[in-house]
C-alpha cells in the first residue's frame, strides 16, 4: 500500500532520493535539541484552540446588556467582546478548557523559546553558517511577544484595557511619528471602536501567517544546514552523529508533543488562568491594583517602573519618559541580539564555519555576556510586580523600586564579571574533573583494595 | 512481551478508555475540569506509549550523515558567477529602461502603502483639550452635581463635565482637602485622573500624605503643590482644572486644564 502510493509519488515529482534520505536523517541525541520543538508544538496547540476560541469570540466593542451564567455582572452594560469572552468561559461547552489551555500555552510558548535561545547562545550554535536561523529565532521571539499580547488584550477586560492604554501611551511617546502611528494604530485617539477589531485581525491572522512562515523557514535552514552537536566520540566538524529521524527520533518527537499537550491540559484543567469575570469590563476611569501583564511583558512593564522621569523638550516638542525604558531599551536589546554572531565574530576575530558545539565555559566572554543580559532581564521583570512584593516584604513601593533600580544597574556587571572569572578558572582546568568511581574490594590476604569501575 | 512493549500496550489503552472519557465528560454537560482531565490522561498515555516505543521496543540505531551540501564546491561557484555575468551583460544593454523599472517598481510600492493613511484621522488638537469648558458643572459618573456640603474632608470622587460623562481624557479626580488649603473653593481641588506618564487612571489617594498615585507604575503627585511629582517615571505634573463654587452651592469648571492632560507627546511643548 505504502509501497504504490510512493511509487505514484515518484512517478510525479521523483521523490525516492529524498523520502530514503530524510527517513535515515541523523537527528543528534542531546536532550537540549529538543526544547526548540516544545515552541513547534505549543505554536500548532495555540492555532488548533485559537481555532475553536476564533468561532466563538465577537471582536467587538458594541455595548450590550449582559445577561448569562455569570450572575454578578448580570445587567452589566459591557463591550460585545468581554460579553462573547464571558460566553466561551461559561456557556460554550468545553469552552473555558480551550480558553485555559490557549493562554497557558501562550505562556509555555515564549517560556520555550527563551529557553530554546538560551540553549543556542550559550552553545555558541549561533555562529557562522547558522546567523540567519539566529536571526530568523530573534525575529521569532519579537512576533510571539506581539502575539501574546494582542491576545490577552482583545477580550476587553479592565485588565486588558489597561495595557492597551499604556501601549497607547508607548506608541504616543516615540518621536516626531508617534502621535500619527497611535491615530493610525486606533482610528482615532484611545480607547477607540477600531481596536478590537484590529487586534482580532492582527491575533489570528497577521501575527499567525508571519510566525507560521518563519517557523517553516527556520525548520528548512535546520534540515538543509544539518544539526550542530557536542564533540564527542566520533563526532567532527564534517559529520553529524545520530538517531535516524524515523522511527527512532520520531518516538522521541511524538512523545515531547504529547507531554507538552498533557501539561497545557493539566494546567487548564486545574490552574485558573486571566479570570476575565474577575476583573470586570474595561472602563476607561476604573483600573485594579495591583495589576500585572502576562509574564513575558514583565520586563517592560517593569522598565516603565524603573524608568528615570526625564522627558526632552527641543524646539517645543517633547520626547517624554516612556520612550527610553519602553522604545529605546527594547529597541536597543533588540538589535544586540540580533547582532550577537556577528559581535561575537568580529570580538573573537573567527569568521570561519562552526558545527561542532562549544560548552559555557569554554567561551567566557559569551557566558559572561549572557549571564549579564539574563539578570538585566530578571531585574526588569521582578520590577514589573514590585507592587505585589510591597505587599509581601512590608516596604513601600518606591524603596522596592528603588532596590530593582540599583539591581538592574549593579547585578548585571557584577554577573558578568564573577561569571568571567569563573568560567576563565574552569576553562584553564579543564573543566570540573569528575573523579573515577571506585569500588572497594576484599582482596585474597584479607585486605582491601580498590577497583575502579568504568 | 518485554518491559517496553507491556506499557505501551497499557498506555494505549489508557489513551483509548481517557478519550471515550473525554466523550462521556463533553456528553454530560462539560465540566472543564473533567474535559480537561480525560485529555491531560489521553496525552499523556500516547506521549508514555510513544516513550517506551522508542526507548524499551525500538532497534538502538545510530547514523551518520556527512556534511558536503554547502559551501558548492568551485566549479559550481564559477558556473554560477558566469550566468551571472551574462545576465548582467544581457540587461546592461537596456541601462536607462532598467532605471526607469526601478523608479516605477518604487512608485507602485509606494502608491500600494499609501492607503494606510485611511486607518485612521489626521491628529488634530484632540490631545490639546478635554470637554471640561468654562461653566461646566462638576458631576459624578451617575450625572448627580457636586454640591459642596457632599464630600467630607479627605475623599475623594471621580468626576466629569457635565454633558461628557465617561470622556476618557476628560475624567477628573475631586478631592475634599481641610478648608484652610484651599480657602476660595471651602477645601475642593481638581485633577485631571489621567497618569501624564502611561494613561492610567490616578486612581489611589494617600489622604494623610496628601498625595495622588497611580497604580500601574507607581507615580506620585503632591495634591497641595499643584500635582508636581513626588517620585515615580511621571515626567509632568497632573494638571490641576480651575473650578469655582456657584452662589447655590454647586462646582463649576473655570475653564478647560490649562494644559494637555495624559501621556507626553511629540507635538506637545
Amino acid at each position: 500500500m505504502i509501497e504504490r502510493l510512493l511509487r505514484w509519488v515518484d512517478d510525479r515529482v521523483g521523490s525516492a532520493h529524498f523520502v530514503s534520505h530524510a527517513l535515515r536523517k541523523a537527528f543528534p541525541d542531546h536532550w537540549s535539541f529538543m526544547l526548540g520543538e516544545i515552541n513547534a508544538y505549543a505554536f500548532l496547540i495555540l492555532v488548533v484552540t485559537g481555532t475553536f476560541l476564533a468561532l466563538f469570540f465577537r471582536p467587538s466593542s458594541q455595548p450590550v446588556v449582559y445577561h448569562g451564567p455569570y450572575t454578578l455582572l448580570d445587567g452589566v452594560t459591557v463591550s460585545e467582546a468581554y460579553a462573547s469572552a464571558l460566553a466561551i468561559s461559561f456557556t460554550v461547552n468545553g469552552g473555558l478548557l480551550v480558553r485555559q489551555i490557549h493562554h497557558w500555552t501562550a505562556l509555555v510558548f515564549v517560556a520555550g523559546i527563551i529557553v530554546h535561545m538560551g540553549r543556542i547562545f550559550f552553545t555558541g550554535a549561533f555562529r557562522k553558517p547558522r546567523e540567519i536561523n539566529w536571526v530568523i529565532g530573534v525575529m521569532l521571539f519579537v512576533l510571539a511577544l506581539l502575539a501574546g499580547f494582542t491576545g490577552y488584550s482583545m477580550p476587553d477586560d479592565l485588565l486588558s484595557g489597561t495595557g492597551l492604554r499604556i501601549f497607547d501611551s508607548v506608541v504616543l511617546s516615540i518621536p516626531v511619528v508617534g502621535t500619527w502611528m497611535s491615530s493610525l494604530l486606533l482610528d482615532g485617539t484611545f480607547p477607540s471602536h477600531a481596536m478590537i477589531p484590529r487586534l482580532f485581525v492582527t491575533h489570528v491572522f497577521l501575527l499567525p501567517a508571519a510566525i507560521a512562515a518563519l517557523i517553516g523557514l527556520h525548520l528548512a535552514l535546520v534540515w538543509r544546514q544539518k544539526h550542530t552537536q557536542f564533540p564527542g566520540p566520533g563526532h567532527t566538524e564534517d559529520n553529524v552523529v545520530g538517531s535516524p529521524l524515523f522511527p527512532q527520533y520520531a518516538a522521541k518527537s511524538i512523545a515531547l508533543m504529547f507531554a507538552v499537550t498533557a501539561v497545557v491540559c493539566a494546567l487548564g484543567a486545574f490552574v485558573q488562568i486571566n479570570p476575565i469575570w474577575i476583573w470586570g469590563p474595561y472602563n476607561a476611569w476604573q483600573v485594579a491594583s495591583p495589576a500585572q501583564p502576562d509574564w513575558y511583558i514583565g520586563w517592560i512593564e517593569g522598565a516603565l517602573r524603573l524608568g528615570p522621569p526625564w522627558a526632552l523638550h527641543l524646539w517645543g516638542h517633547t520626547i517624554p519618559s516612556p520612550f527610553w525604558p519602553a522604545v529605546l531599551l527594547p529597541a536597543l536589546l533588540f538589535s544586540l541580539l540580533l547582532c550577537w554572531p556577528w559581535v561575537e565574530a568580529a570580538l573573537r576575530r573567527d569568521r570561519s564555519s562552526h558545527h561542532l558545539l562549544e560548552v559555557p565555559r569554554s567561551v567566557p566572554l559569551r557566558t559572561a555576556f549572557g549571564v549579564a543580559l539574563a539578570l538585566f532581564g530578571l531585574g526588569l521583570t521582578l520590577a514589573g510586580s514590585s507592587d505585589v512584593q510591597a505587599r509581601y516584604v512590608h516596604r513601600s513601593i518606591t524603596a522596592i523600586t528603588e532596590f530593582y533600580r540599583w539591581f538592574c544597574v549593579i547585578a548585571p556587571p557584577f554577573g558578568f564579571v564573577v561569571t568571567y572569572f569563573v568560567t576563565s578558572e574552569l576553562r584553564a582546568s579543564g573543566g570540573v574533573q569528575k573523579s573515577p568511581r571506585v569500588r572497594l574490594r576484599k582482596n585474597a590476604r584479607g585486605g582491601f583494595e580498590e577497583e575502579t569501575i568504568p | 512481551m518485554n518491559a517496553g512493549t507491556r506499557v505501551a500496550f497499557v498506555s494505549l489503552t489508557v489513551a483509548i478508555v481517557a478519550s471515550a472519557g473525554f466523550i462521556a465528560a463533553y456528553a454530560t454537560g462539560g465540566s472543564h475540569v473533567d474535559e480537561g482531565i480525560a485529555l491531560t490522561a489521553a496525552c499523556a498515555a500516547f506521549a508514555t506509549a510513544a516513550l517506551a516505543w522508542g526507548s524499551g521496543i525500538l532497534p538502538r540505531e545510530q547514523v551518520t550523515d556527512i556534511r558536503s551540501d554547502y559551501p558548492s564546491a568551485p566549479p559550481m561557484r564559477l558556473d554560477e558567477t558566469a550566468e551571472v555575468a551574462r545576465v548582467q551583460h544581457d540587461l546592461s544593454r537596456s541601462g536607462a529602461l532598467l532605471r526607469l523599472l526601478y523608479a516605477a517598481l518604487g512608485l507602485f510600492g509606494l502608491a500600494l502603502i499609501v492607503p494606510l493613511r485611511s486607518l485612521g484621522p489626521s491628529i488634530d488638537g484632540t490631545l490639546f483639550h478635554t470637554k471640561w469648558r468654562k461653566g461646566s458643572r462638576v458631576v459624578r459618573e451617575d450625572g448627580s452635581a457636586v454640591r459642596i456640603s457632599d464630600l467630607n474632608v479627605n475623599s475623594v470622587v471621580t468626576v466629569f463635565p457635565q454633558g461628557a460623562i465617561g470622556d476618557p481624557r476628560s475624567q477628573a479626580v475631586l478631592i475634599r482637602l481641610p478648608g484652610d488649603l484651599e480657602p476660595a473653593t471651602q477645601g475642593y481641588i481638581v485633577y485631571s485622573k489621567v497618569c501624564t506618564h502611561a494613561g492610567c487612571p490616578v486612581a489611589l489617594y494617600r489622604a494623610a500624605a496628601r498625595e495622588l498615585m497611580c497604580p500601574c507604575h507607581q507615580s506620585v503627585f503632591n495634591v497641595l503643590a499643584n500635582g508636581a511629582v513626588v517620585s515615580g517615571p511621571a515626567d509632568a505634573p497632573l494638571p490641576r482644572l480651575p473650578i469655582v463654587l456657584t452662589g447655590d452651592g454647586y462646582l463649576v469648571a473655570a475653564g478647560d486644564f490649562p494644559e494637555p492632560v495624559g501621556p507626553g507627546f511629540w507635538e506637545r511643548s
